[in-house]
Parts: structure tokens; C-alpha cells; sequence
């Protein structure tokens, strides 16, 4: 009989007391040892055999993670084990940084967001992360500490494929940086999913924009989608457009357009590819007008 | 396999127990603890079936490490209730109907709980957000949604 209930398979828990160790621990055992902070993917994953580590490190709080910082002069700092309800309901966050808050209100239910964190989300790079496009938007620079000693690492370029990115073995992220953003901003992120709450994205909007004299239309966006691409997409060329022509009902039609040619989603239990691609331009054009019509009162 | 030795209160009680690294949450409290009140839904953080509070807070406990809660406190459906008087949202659940099966209820309880406690007035939209995470297979949400919102009425005119 299928055992309906199959519990976590055998694997050690280690608690390191500090990053160094942590960082040691992981890259001693390369291969068989993985780093873990809330857990909601990583339980869920070596339950259903995906993944079969030796070893779970458990590096929640260490060395200062447990950091969430607004300063308005340098931004926000979110520490590795800033649960996901602390980022969206912080008042600082929802006002300078609302397409974060909204991207983060919007995963899962209220208790899985007591565990989950914006780092984890990040580390576990899967396509269909709901708060990974609102790191890229705002501009986000990783802290990693690894074997070699600390570094930072910017957001754009780390992601490499579903579940891959730039870490090695041993590198551990303790905290994600967003610079403070251009005055007057608007942000928002849009989820299609296949109920109102809590679902994992078919397809994942998230758009910001803000007033830019040095650009030709005056007015500058940063769009990247969730779920439709191997990684979290940024939509280089509807951006440039929007840059580049006087900003009305066509260019936003236009650039909506390019993100359906842009992405290339596929087939899932949550959605098929085809419909990915109509979401992508229906929704991505209701999320500029939306932002546009706010930034140019 | 290693075994972790950890404190932890549950229910106001000082427990010390050796758990193997995998065992979760869940497992301690109702195989170990025989504290089955909290059920087993789906497993994978989506029912809210096995809702208790750490250190306060809503999680899902087939989703937390036994050995991760050393030195936590854990409120489970047990531990509602004090010296045989049930807690208001205990208690408006039953006046209200809102009770089928039954098994999402505990759940439904600790995130009631929960939101009355950092929120005493929620809206009912707050209250629908916040029970998102908790299936009812019965379907008996209005009566759910009910249950909450005269919790509050009631909380507000005799506090907790």
C-alpha cells in the first residue's frame, strides 16, 4: 500500500555556530550537504526524493541574518532569516519598496510565510519565484560568504537556469541589499495563478516605473517575469522601448507584445506554454499601463 | 542516524526528548507527545491541517524540524484551552456551526488564534487572507469566516 503520508528520508541535521563553520561544513561536503533557512521547499523536495542529501545545515540567525534594516540613505537590508510576513508587512518595505511587499504578501498562505524567507526564495532559484523579480527590479546586491571570505554579488546575472545560479559549494547568502529607488516610483507585482491566494504563479509580473529626463519617451521601466523562462526574465527589449518611444496605448502594446515573443514558457501542471504566452502579454500591458497612468499624474 | 536530544515547552510543559534529525514538528507532537489534535493534511505546507504556534507564530508543523524547535515554545489545540475554560474562538466556533468533519479545525483554530492576537478587529478580507492557508474539505468556509468575526466581537467585549 502507497504510504499517503511518507515522512523526510534519513539525512543528518547540522547546526553550525558560526558562518565560517557553516561555510567549511558545506564545502567539506560538497555534493551531499545543503544549506537550508525555513525550509518550505527543501523538506518538500527530499520528501518527494528530488533531493537526497547526507546532511541539512541548518544556518537560520547565524552571524546577524535575522537583520531586516531601512535606512534611507543606503536602503534595505534583508538578512537570510527575515521570514517573508516580516518583509511584507513592514511599513518602510510596503512604502519605498511595494512591488517587494506585494510579491512577498503573495506567496503561499500566512504560516508557510512565517518560515520562508527572500533569501531562500532566491537560493532555490526556481523560474516561478514570486519575490526574485522584485530583487532584480529594485536593483539587488547579494552578501555571500564563502570558503574564500566574503563578497557581493549582484542579483543580475546570478540566476542560471531552473534551480541553478552562481553559488559553490560552501557559499552561503547572508543578506540581500536594495539600493533606495528613483523618487516617485511605482511598483507593483501581478500574479496569475489558478486560485485567488496562495498558489505558485503561472505566470508572475513584476514592473516598476519612475519619471527619467535622460531618456528620450521620460519615463524609464524595469520588467521581469516570473515563471515563462528558464530563469526570472527581464524584459530588456519591452523596456527599451518604453525608453526609447513616447510612452501611449500603442508603445505599451508594443512592448507587451515583444515580452509574449520574449518568453519562453512551457507546459505544467499549472498552465501550458500557449496560454503562458497570452498571460504574459495581457498582463505585462495591464502592468504598465497601470504604472504608467501612476507615475505620470 | 543521529539523535538530538532538545527541551522544548509544549502546552506550558517543560518536555526533553531525543528526536532523529528528519522527524518534524508534526511527528513529535503526535507520535511522541501523543498530542493528535494537530493532524497530518497534505504534508507539504499547502492544508494548514497541522497549523501550531512557535514562539507565537502560525507555522505549518510538518514543515519545521522537531530539532529545530530546542528551547521553542509550541502552542498546539491542546494548550487552547486554560484551566477547562475554552478559548473564545473555541467557543464561537461551536456557537457559530462551523464545525463539519472537524479536521481542519484545529488548524483553523491556531491561525485564528494567531491573527486575533496581532490583529483583535480584522476585517473580514484580513480574515479570508489570513485562513487561506487552512482547506476546509467540507467546504464550510461562511461559517469559518462567521466564527472569526463574532470571535472578535466577543474577544473585544470580554479580552482574552
Amino acid at each position: 500500500m502507497i504510504n499517503p503520508h511518507p515522512g523526510l528520508p534519513e539525512f543528518d541535521y547540522v547546526k553550525p555556530a558560526s558562518l565560517a563553520e557553516a561555510c567549511q561544513f558545506l564545502a567539506q561536503h560538497a555534493g551531499e550537504a545543503r544549506p537550508f533557512s525555513g525550509g518550505t521547499d527543501t523538506f518538500v523536495r527530499m520528501r518527494d526524493g528530488h533531493w537526497k542529501e547526507k546532511y541539512l545545515v541548518d544556518v537560520k540567525g547565524l552571524d546577524g541574518t535575522t537583520l531586516l534594516d531601512f535606512d534611507p540613505i543606503n536602503g534595505l537590508t534583508i538578512g537570510a532569516a527575515v521570514n517573508m510576513n516580516r518583509v511584507a508587512t513592514h511599513p518602510d518595505i510596503q512604502r519605498v519598496y511595494p512591488a517587494l511587499a506585494e510579491a512577498a504578501h503573495s506567496v503561499a498562505s500566512y504560516q508557510l510565510r512565517s518560515r520562508a524567507t527572500i533569501i531562500g526564495n532566491i537560493c532555490n532559484s526556481s523560474p516561478a519565484g514570486d519575490t526574485m523579480g522584485a530583487c532584480l527590479v529594485y536593483q539587488g546586491v547579494l552578501d555571500v560568504c564563502g570558503t574564500a571570505g566574503a563578497r557581493q554579488e549582484p542579483l543580475e546575472g546570478f540566476f542560471k537556469g531552473p534551480g541553478r545560479n552562481t553559488l559553490k559549494p560552501g557559499d552561503i547568502v547572508t543578506a540581500v541589499h536594495l539600493p533606495i529607488p528613483p523618487k516617485n516610483h511605482v511598483g507593483h507585482y501581478y500574479k496569475v495563478n489558478r486560485n485567488l491566494v496562495g498558489d505558485l504563479a503561472i505566470v508572475g509580473v513584476t514592473a516598476v516605473g519612475f519619471r527619467d529626463s535622460s531618456v528620450p519617451s521620460g519615463y524609464r521601466f524595469r520588467l521581469v517575469l516570473a515563471s515563462v523562462a528558464p530563469v526570472p526574465l527581464t524584459l530588456v527589449k519591452a523596456q527599451a522601448i518604453l525608453a526609447d518611444k513616447p510612452v501611449s496605448e500603442e508603445t505599451i502594446s508594443q512592448a507587451a507584445q515583444v515580452a509574449m515573443d520574449e518568453c519562453t514558457p512551457i507546459d505544467d501542471v499549472r498552465g501550458t506554454a500557449r496560454y503562458r504566452k497570452y498571460m504574459v502579454r495581457n498582463i505585462t500591458r495591464q502592468a504598465i499601463t497601470d504604472v504608467w497612468n501612476a507615475i505620470k499624474k | 542516524m543521529s539523535l538530538h536530544r532538545i527541551t522544548l515547552t509544549v502546552n506550558g510543559t517543560l518536555e526533553q526528548v531525543d528526536v532523529p534529525s528528519q522527524m518534524t514538528l508534526l511527528q513529535l507532537l503526535r507520535d511522541k507527545l501523543t498530542l493528535t489534535g494537530t493532524k497530518n493534511g497534505c504534508n507539504a505546507g499547502e492544508c494548514g491541517a497541522c497549523t501550531v504556534l512557535l514562539n507565537g507564530e502560525p507555522v505549518n508543523s510538518c514543515l519545521v524540524l522537531a530539532v529545530e524547535c530546542m528551547d521553542s515554545e509550541v502552542t498546539t489545540i491542546e494548550g487552547l484551552a486554560k484551566d477547562g475554560q475554552l478559548d473564545i474562538v473555541q467557543q464561537t466556533i461551536i456557537d457559530t456551526g462551523a464545525v463539519q468533519c472537524g479536521f481542519c479545525t484545529p488548524g483553523m483554530l491556531m491561525m485564528t488564534r494567531a491573527l486575533l492576537n496581532r490583529n483583535p478587529h480584522p476585517t473580514e478580507l484580513e480574515i479570508r487572507d489570513t485562513l487561506s492557508g487552512n482547506l476546509c474539505r467540507c467546504t464550510g468556509y461562511a461559517r469559518i469566516i462567521q466564527a472569526v468575526q463574532k470571535a472578535a466581537v466577543d474577544e473585544a467585549v470580554v479580552p482574552a
